[in-house]
């Protein structure tokens, strides 16, 4: 049998030697805790999916696929759709994230492309943060008193000159689309700005130099090297953005009007599924419940679609470039 | 100086015994969820009924009327207060039966922004049903014109504001324009929440703060707040037409008038969807609190009692000031006997 140096050794008092039974006993203790720490969230994540599907399968069964086709929800007479929320909340969400997205990634290359001197760059990137900080109820608030004014007379110009592009079909009275998705977009500004600050600034800065080196201009650098270089991280915020876009709920039920109704224009009141499920529940009753928990179904399915999807996208971008 | 100190201090350890009757050694808590519609007159009572009585606590928080009753149901509170009462088949569910009382009334009035702020706007009796169903859409249509002589009214579109969360209120309003409108009872109908019109130019709030900020900020808008809302955000309010055809604000005998004209029946649960008389405000209601009948414990369900005794002396003192209606002395005293059956 062969002898064990390290087993030899642990007898001298030096410093190196075998892993003890007790070092053993750690490792396999960490091991077993993590273990069980992923399978407690996998179980805690089965177990809403469970519950909020067990209280919405009688709504299920009775609705069927309708229930996403249909655009009425009445309590009187026992008839729920949400095909108004699903579109009102894609909607809205994609107007804020292209919004909030454009000037999240600029604010992001201003803040990372040696704009600023290094003393300036951190106080901004702080300010942004800060708008993270503010309370949904504010943002409503705040929409209502300040964003729905200031919005209403260019929305009305917008809709008595240019009323045939559907886009500014209706005027804009109080609530509606446009205000909720402006206040949307500055709510998922600090996200994409954060994270995209975090990408560009993990490329290697001599890669810029690099390109500075082969006669780029500042922007060539920027745009065609920095970027890109960048975009599976960008590409992340997005999503994230998205995913805070879809569920923000608050300030959209204060700002979107929550009528149910499919409408293309920007000025036009709508609704969310998060608003109808926030509004909704307090005063519902047993049917009402099982048709709310059916919509929590629907839009938990679709932040998870969104999720999935950028998983891919990004998975699927950064294999290209390590091919190409 | 230091004389009327001491009588003073006096007369409090005399009276002090009186003010704390039977429970100044044990203490009671009390909780109860429900209707926000009278909330902020209801915590005013409690905090005072509290501290009154040494050693008696009552906590009440305003979910909403729904949220209320479903407490009640399953006994996770002492008391719970509706707008909408209960229904029989709601209070089936409790073994031992609820007693529903009313304890106080409030008016829901149609408030309205108009640039130059008019005061006393007439709504007559087939406009208001009209304009909420999205049938008159304009501020200088004929019928708003006739009824106000000597109002400019602009040709502005009206923009309806409704509420987006399930409530008492919405069932109320909605429960008087069925009453006043065939259209409106064949159309959306009543209850917490309805299937309104669909249009561009119909929004909705969450809360009676959200409907009320909404009418403030928008010109040409419309909406249904309660009045005590209304009255202490200084939102311009509408004369409404009654079914006797007379116009009425809101706030003054026309709340009265209108829940005196009710006819009790024995579980004291009675709406006044449309007031005959001519002096009443059309819309306003009573709201309730409930209890259970066999409440487990003795103690509790005396200081039940004691609180109820307490809403119906000194809290109805309170309720006018506050933007709501003291209960008439026949319903006081309907009330204080049904009170009895808490045990």
């Amino acid at each position: 049998m062969a002898v064990n140096a390290f087993e030899v050794e642990a007898g001298t008092g030096s410093v190196s030697g075998p892993p003890s039974r007790w070092d053993y006993f750690v490792d396999r203790a960490f091991r077993g805790a993590a273990r069980a720490a992923v399978g407690l969230i996998l179980f805690l994540l089965a177990y809403i999916l469970w519950s909020i599907g067990s209280k919405a399968s009688v709504a299920m069964r009775e609705h069927g696929l309708g229930f996403l086709t249909s655009t009425t929800w009445d309590v009187g007479h026992q008839q729920f759709g949400v095909l108004p929320q699903v579109w009102g909340t894609l909607y809205s969400s994609l107007l804020a994230l292209a919004i909030g997205g454009f000037f999240g990634i600029a604010i992001a290359i201003f803040l990372t492309q040696d704009f600023l001197t290094p003393r300036l760059a951190p106080a901004f990137r702080m300010i942004i943060e800060l708008l993270a900080a503010i309370p949904s109820v504010v943002y409503g608030l705040w929409g209502l008193v300040v964003v729905v004014p200031a919005m209403r007379p260019a929305a009305n110009w917008l809709s008595s000159h240019l009323g045939w592009i559907p886009f500014f079909g209706t005027t804009l009275s109080g609530p509606g689309l446009a205000p909720a998705a402006m206040v949307l977009a500055i709510m998922v500004l600090p996200t994409v700005a954060a994270v995209s600050q975090d990408a560009l600034r993990l490329v290697p800065y001599r890669v810029k130099e690099a390109a500075y080196g082969m006669g780029a201009t500042r922007w060539e650098a920027i745009l065609k090297v920095m970027l890109p270089a960048a975009s599976t991280g960008i590409f992340g915020a997005l999503v994230l953005g998205f995913g805070r876009a879809l569920g923000e709920t608050m300030a959209l039920a204060m700002l979107i009007g929550n009528s149910n109704q499919i409408s293309l224009s920007l000025f036009s009141p709508a609704n969310t599924l998060a608003a109808l499920l926030a509004l909704n529940f307090p005063e519902a009753g047993p049917r009402e419940v099982q048709s709310l928990m059916y919509a929590a179904l629907v839009l938990l399915a679709i932040t998870l679609a969104v999720n999935v999807l950028g998983e891919a996208i990004m998975a699927r971008s950064s294999r290209q470039r390590v091919a190409g | 100086m230091k004389r009327a100190l001491i009588l003073l201090l006096a007369i409090t350890l005399v009276t002090l015994p009186l003010t704390a009757p039977v429970f100044a050694q044990d203490s009671v808590r009390l909780t109860g969820s429900g209707a926000t519609f009278p909330f902020p007159l209801y915590s005013a009572w409690f905090k005072s009924f509290s501290a009154k009585h040494k050693g008696l606590t009552v906590d009440y928080q305003g979910k909403g009327s729904g949220a209320g009753i479903q407490d009640l149901t399953n006994h996770t509170v002492d008391f719970a207060a509706s707008d909408a009462a209960m229904t029989d088949e709601e209070m089936a569910k409790v073994p031992g039966g609820v007693q529903l009382l009313p304890m106080t009334g409030g008016e829901i009035v149609i408030g309205y922004n108009l640039p130059g702020n008019p005061k006393g706007l007439k709504l007559p009796r087939d406009v208001y049903p009209a304009m909420f169903l999205g049938k008159i859409t304009k501020w200088s249509d004929p019928k708003i014109k006739a009824a106000n002589p000597g109002v400019a009214l602009p040709d502005l579109d009206i923009t309806v504001v409704r509420r987006a969360d399930a409530s008492g209120t919405t069932f109320v309003f909605t429960s008087h324009l069925s009453a006043a409108s065939e259209e409106w009872k064949k159309g959306p109908g009543a209850g917490t929440t309805v299937n309104w019109p669909k249009g561009d130019k119909l929004v909705a709030s969450p809360k009676n703060d959200g409907v009320t900020a909404t009418i403030k900020q928008t010109p040409g808008a419309i909406g249904y707040v309660e009045y005590a809302f209304a009255k202490f955000s200084k939102l311009d309010m509408a004369l409404l037409q009654n079914r006797a055809g007379q116009y009425v604000a809101a706030g003054g005998a026309g709340g009265p008038a209108a829940l005196a004209s009710v006819q009790w029946p024995p579980n004291l649960r009675a709406w006044v969807t449309d007031p005959d008389a001519a002096t009443a405000y059309p819309i306003a209601t009573y709201t309730w609190m409930l209890f259970y009948k066999n409440n487990k414990d003795p103690k509790k369900a005396a200081a039940l009692r004691e609180l109820v005794d307490y809403c119906l002396t000194d809290g109805q003192k309170m309720s006018a000031a506050m933007g709501y209606i003291p209960l008439p002395d026949t319903v006081v005293t309907a009330v204080r006997k049904a009170s009895s059956s808490i045990q």
